[in-house]
């Protein structure tokens, strides 16, 4: 195992991600961000923080949400059944609004096409764009992310997991080899 | 798990994550498109020999907003009314390639007798078999008592609920007992006693024939109906003096506590077991539990036919 990414990384990253999303927005008023669960809504919950934190406002003026996507999978048929997260769209909903996917290992890119399937049942947003704590490369479909924490080259042998202090105790992002699995 | 069948089939931490399922379903029926695509292109039967409003359209609704298909079988205009067995439907259905099997039956155990038998390779879901087992109208039932008086993600642990009526002929009451005391509420019924089954002291439920003493300490109130139709003995006087001592009327219901419920698994027998007033109610939560059915219906149908059957998930 060995650590691709430590805590600070990850925050300065982080930190680096809400201002592109600032600048490529115009700001923060038409965006809606939505994390998927789990560790993409904790990063969502970060990123709103620190936008919020750089244009000066109150937190609560920044759309955050959370997406699940489990219902919209293209694999529920090869693996057993997983439970349901939570949905949670901010009251502006999606109608018109730049949705940022936040999610935090980009791979094969099947989560985020299940992501836009179940975004096109609610509404129709302005854009779609997508931040990513790591993209670990091996897509299997044409989707690629607007914002990128940092780029893991990997084979497909190792695993990537990003630990969150509100889940894991602490933050990091590791790489592990088939071996030590 | 491949079965529905009894609420014997979960444990606590099964129905909890059914309830928690259905919790977050419920939230796609608010959204514009109502539809998930995550039983497309499987087939689920509803082979009903039993007449039913509810339950079969609130599974076919369950089944649909899913995307799978559903086809619809009633004994009456069927071929079981020229004497087709069992068996032989079950064969059919197979061979027709149904994913799962919803059935109602008015013998008890014909649930248990499909899933048994090497006729279905799909999964059964009970939908009442006789005065036997009712599990998705327990499940819907403990989920609305959840939202309102539980945490909406907790058990109902400290919850007191009295189940009312025609305990004898009801397999919602059967379910509920076993359901809502799994969940952590004390239940009590209250019946006269040529109303209670045979072998109720086993449950894990108190017995009372006092209505009115059990009323004020209640926080659900579930009214059953009287199934007159499965009555082949007299088990009360007259209809009114069944009404008087075991009916909710206006007094009753001023007697129970201000953040108290009333339920009915439908369909109601106005006037008999609950008058209009109650049923129509503000505290009455009885059309809200048809909305919650199709929630529920969802999550079963979800967890039981979404993954690979093979595999361990949720429920196992």
């Amino acid at each position: 195992m060995s650590v691709a990414m430590p805590a600070v990384d990850i925050s300065r990253a982080l930190t680096r991600i809400a201002h592109e999303i600032l600048e490529r927005n115009g700001g923060a008023d038409s965006i809606t961000l939505l994390g998927i669960p789990t560790r993409g809504a904790h990063l969502a919950k970060r990123l709103a923080q620190s936008i919020a934190t750089i244009e000066a406002v109150p937190l609560t003026q920044i759309a955050v949400g959370t997406l699940d996507i489990t219902m919209h999978r293209d694999d529920l048929r090869l693996r057993a059944p997983r439970a349901l997260m939570p949905t949670v769209i901010p009251a502006a909903g999606i109608q018109g609004r730049h949705v940022i996917l936040i999610d935090d290992v980009f791979f094969s890119g099947r989560t985020i096409r299940a992501a836009l399937d179940a975004l096109g049942e609610m509404g129709r947003p302005k854009s779609v764009q997508l931040a990513v704590l790591v993209d670990r490369g091996h897509r299997e479909l044409p989707i690629r992310a607007d914002f990128v924490g940092k780029n893991l080259p990997t084979s497909l042998t190792q695993s990537v997991k990003v630990h969150l202090s509100e889940i894991d105790g602490v933050d990091e992002v590791v790489i592990e080899d088939e071996a030590e699995l | 798990m491949r079965h529905l069948l009894s609420i014997n089939d979960l444990d606590k931490t099964k129905a909890l994550s059914i309830l928690d399922t259905a919790l977050e379903l419920a939230r796609i029926s608010d959204a514009p498109v109502k539809k998930l695509p995550t039983l497309r292109g499987r087939t689920i039967v509803n082979l009903f020999f039993e007449d039913s409003t509810r339950t079969r359209i609130s599974f076919e609704a369950a089944a649909k907003r899913l995307s799978a298909d559903v086809i619809n079988f009633s004994a009456k205009g069927s071929s079981v009314s020229k004497g087709e067995s069992l068996k032989d439907t079950a064969q059919t259905l197979q061979a027709m390639g149904a994913d799962a099997v919803i059935i109602r039956h008015s013998a008890s155990g014909a649930p248990r007798w499909l899933a048994d038998s090497e006729w279905i390779a799909g999964s059964v879901i009970n939908a009442g078999d006789g005065t036997h087992e009712h599990p998705t109208q327990a499940l819907l039932d403990a989920f609305t008592i959840r939202k309102h008086l539980g945490s909406s993600t907790g058990d109902l642990q400290g919850l007191h609920v009295a189940i009312v009526g025609d305990i004898l002929h009801s397999r919602v009451a059967r379910s509920n007992a076993l359901l809502l005391s799994m969940l952590g509420a004390q239940v009590t019924l209250v019946a006269p006693p040529t109303l209670l089954p045979v072998g109720v002291d086993s449950w894990p439920v108190k017995v009372s024939y006092d209505f009115d003493s059990v009323l004020p300490h209640v926080d659900a109130v579930m009214m059953l109906r009287v199934q007159q139709e499965r009555m082949q003995d007299f088990f009360f006087p007259t209809a009114r003096e069944y009404s008087h001592f075991f009916g909710l009327n206006r007094d009753r219901m001023s007697l129970m506590k201000k953040s108290a419920i009333i339920m009915h698994p439908g369909p109601m027998n106005r006037g008999l077991e609950i008058t209009a007033e109650c049923a129509d109610s503000a505290r009455s939560v009885i059309v809200e539990q048809v909305a919650n059915g199709v929630s529920v219906r969802m999550a079963v149908l979800y967890l039981l036919l979404a993954g690979a059957t093979q595999e361990q998930g949720v429920l196992q």
